[in-house]
């Protein structure tokens, strides 16, 4: 499943939004989405204003707001520049967000002498593209999510770094609240559910078993307990392209303008997106390159938590061009300015993954249910009720008997109360498991040569060899073989409802075999090896 | 942790439109797989083993597959089978007046549904339903059908019957191994009957030539 927890480092500038949207330095300003607060200056946070709150509440607490509507291009175009300029430190920038950045240490660490000396290379270089006016914390962990959590730690204890050593980020996370979750995974219920369960640090979540959060879970569980433990989340079929699969296109009259290099980008997109998808794969993270006529070169990474449609690969191109081509105000770019147009372009998928609906995604807390099959679930318990639609899941039990259940399936794959399946039998009778298993087992009887009824005694002993079954509504059927007993005594300590029952295997003379349970001197069908 | 285009390609098979079967049915079925958008019923002493055999490797895969109305299908059978419990629906019958549009919903959303022939099916019906599943490329699988409750015939229908059991004896052992000789019929095997000789399952379990 890929328990890697990389060495990164994450630069983050809070509260990105507000920042691209450029106030003065003491406008009071909110990005809002979907009329709620999702940032704010720092002018707003003083009189009052939160991140969360709704729009009304927020401009009641500060009447001389201003009020600006989320803008995730606008944000992307300016964070670009910070993304640049770190160019020259390592080639592998990924954008994670607007306002978040991170790349693995490895290389550059090694490079700059030491993660300390790597972090303030870092913060040097976004300070200069940042021109003073904006705050950036910059954490090295193990692991993306340590990393971020080291960012918030450092600006909680107003320094601009802090570097995790090797090896200690579980300690480092376990004091973290579990509401920390809610920056990577959109698991707002679950965290609420742990939180309630006296769940309210990281430290006491890792310490759930795996198996446990599954069962009461579901993957969505699985997937925050492993953030939680600090591992690396990537979808569960990341897949690397071997292949070159990338697709590129040279102008013989250099581009000048970004509308030309965007449209060129768009059908660069469709070409990348129909080859993939001839192989069954969108892209997840691709590598944007770009080149001009005067040789200056610019390369940039970007992550999508799902796969990145035509549209999304064209505006990502648009916002990388836009930050390099446009001349910016304020902030310098360390990448060389061009000096001429575009010649080259091209489109690298660096990951990709099977395109069939949700997957688990890192910004997801999604299952891996299918979206077609979530779709048809929801439906179809709408018209039959929930009970009647379930999912199968194999759980590690003791006893084989109980390992398989269903549960109903939610739509967003959370089971509920599961139960077991299948077999009634205490997982005594070997395998391989019977086709058919009657919801109620039938009557039948078993008769020796004589005819007389077959009986058994307590300790499984039969009184005749069984010679003739017959089954209600059936011909009788002569037995040419049989095995057991099989002695399952369930309960055996409470006298009231003790059960003794014995079983046994049988074939007819037509080689069919089914599995017959002897209780309280009556034999029943249970299961046939249809 | 690289992979080849070739393994890139395994991840579409779901694009493919003959849907892969064990082994030992590959050159009994007609085209060697199941087809999307056939409609093909299983039959006889055997039918609820050879149907859950049939699903499981495009469930391995990445298929889907659903049950409707067929409660007494063993499910710790279907995962020894090699069955992918992960990607079955279990869908309960309900009453019959909902029946086909719940199987309509699944072909739909699933590449393979498996259902048991309701008795007094309209013409009407099941041509709406084998049309929806020719169009949307899932397969129908009548399981355990006796006799001619659809109005159409299926595409094809595998029976087999049960040679023998290896393991049980007279008092002793017990049921490890069987031995099925499978037939398969209809109007797309294009000819004469198709036979094999099959573990189903074989002592290790597995299902393979015998």
């Amino acid at each position: 499943m890929g328990d890697v927890r990389v060495r990164t480092l994450v630069v983050r500038c809070p509260d990105w939004s507000v920042y691209a949207a450029q106030p003065g330095p003491s406008d009071p300003l909110v990005v809002v989405r979907a009329n709620r607060v999702v940032a704010c200056s720092m002018a707003a946070r003083s009189a009052g204003v939160e991140v969360g709150l709704r729009r009304r509440e927020a401009q009641r607490r500060c009447p001389e707001v201003k009020v600006v509507g989320y803008d995730p291009g606008r944000d992307l175009r300016a964070f670009e520049r910070v993304a640049a300029c770190l160019d020259e430190i390592t080639p592998g920038v990924e954008i994670t967000s607007p306002g978040m950045l991170s790349f693995g240490t490895r290389g550059p660490s090694r490079y700059f002498g030491g993660d300390e000396p790597l972090g303030e290379k870092v913060l040097d270089a976004v300070r200069t593209a940042l021109d003073g006016r904006w705050p950036a914390y910059v954490g090295i962990a193990d692991g993306f999510f340590s990393a971020l959590r080291a960012s918030h730690q450092a600006q909680v204890d107003a320094r601009e770094a802090m570097v995790v050593p090797v090896g200690c980020s579980d300690e480092f996370l376990a004091s973290h609240p579990t509401s920390s979750l809610l920056e990577v995974l959109d698991v707002a219920d679950l965290v609420d559910v742990w939180v309630r369960l006296g769940l309210s640090n990281l430290g006491l979540v890792s310490q759930l078993s795996t198996g446990d959060i599954s069962a009461r879970f579901g993957p969505t569980g699985l997937a925050a307990h492993r953030v939680a433990r600090g591992f690396d989340l990537r979808p569960l079929d990341l897949q690397i392209p071997e292949e070159d699969l990338s697709v590129s296109m040279e102008f013989e009259d250099p581009l000048d303008r970004v509308d030309r290099g965007v449209f060129a980008a768009k059908a660069l997109a469709e070409q990348l997106n129909s080859r993939l998808s001839e192989l069954g794969v969108g892209c997840t993270r691709v590598q944007v390159y770009a080149r001009t006529q005067g040789g200056e070169e610019l390369s940039r990474q970007w992550r999508h938590e799902g796969t990145l449609s035509d549209v999304a690969l064209a505006q990502r191109v648009r916002w990388q061009l836009d930050g390099w081509l446009s001349p910016s105000s304020g902030a310098r770019s360390v990448s060389p300015a061009p000096s001429s147009g575009l010649v080259c372009l091209s489109l690298t998928p660096l990951e990709v993954q099977p395109d069939s609906g949700r997957q688990l995604g890192f910004w997801g807390g999604e299952s891996r249910i299918d979206e077609r099959v979530s779709r048809a679930i929801v439906r179809l318990q709408s018209q039959l009720g929930t009970q009647a639609v379930r999912l199968v899941q194999i759980r590690g039990a003791r006893d084989p008997a109980q390992r398989v259940h269903q549960s109903p399936a939610e739509p967003d794959g959370r089971l509920g109360d599961s139960c077991p399946v299948d077999a009634p039998w205490p997982g005594q009778v070997p395998s391989p498991a019977p086709a058919v298993v009657f919801e109620e087992p039938l009557r039948v009887l078993v008769l020796d040569e004589a005819g007389r009824e077959v009986g058994v005694s307590g300790r499984g002993e039969l009184s005749a060899a069984p010679a003739v079954i017959e089954r209600p509504g059936c011909a009788r059927r002569a037995l040419i073989g049989w095995a057991g007993p099989w002695l399952a005594q369930e309960r055996w300590w409470d006298n009231q409802s003790q059960r003794r029952r014995v079983r046994f295997q049988v074939i007819d003379d037509r080689n069919e075999a089914m599995l017959l349970c002897v209780e309280g001197g009556l034999w029943w069908l249970e299961a046939a090896y249809q | 942790m690289a992979v080849s285009l070739a393994d890139i390609t395994t991840l579409s098979r779901l694009a493919e439109s003959v849907l892969p079967v064990p082994e030992p049915f590959v050159d009994l079925l007609p085209s060697g797989g199941l087809v999307r958008g056939a409609m093909l019923a299983t039959a006889g002493p055997v039918a609820q083993s050879l149907a859950m055999a049939l699903v499981g490797p495009l469930t391995q895969m990445g298929s889907w597959c659903a049950v409707v109305g067929l409660e007494e299908l063993g499910l710790l059978a279907a995962s020894e089978l090699g069955v992918e419990l992960g990607r079955v629906l279990v869908v309960d019958e309900a009453d019959p007046t909902r029946w086909p549009a719940t199987v309509d919903a699944l072909l739909d959303a699933v590449e393979v549904v498996l259902v048991r022939a309701p008795s007094q099916l309209s013409a009407a019906t099941a041509s709406r339903l084998v049309a929806r599943a020719r169009g949307r490329g899932s397969v129908l699988m009548q399981v355990g059908s006796s006799g001619s409750l659809w109005p159409q015939s299926p595409d094809f229908t595998i029976s087999a019957r049960s040679l023998a059991w290896d393991g049980i004896g007279f008092g002793h052992g017990h049921l490890r191994a069987r031995h099925v000789e499978v037939e398969v019929v209809g109007r797309r095997v294009g000819g004469p009957a198709r036979h094999g000789s099959i573990w189903l399952p074989g002592p290790d379990g597995a299902i393979s030539r015998r």
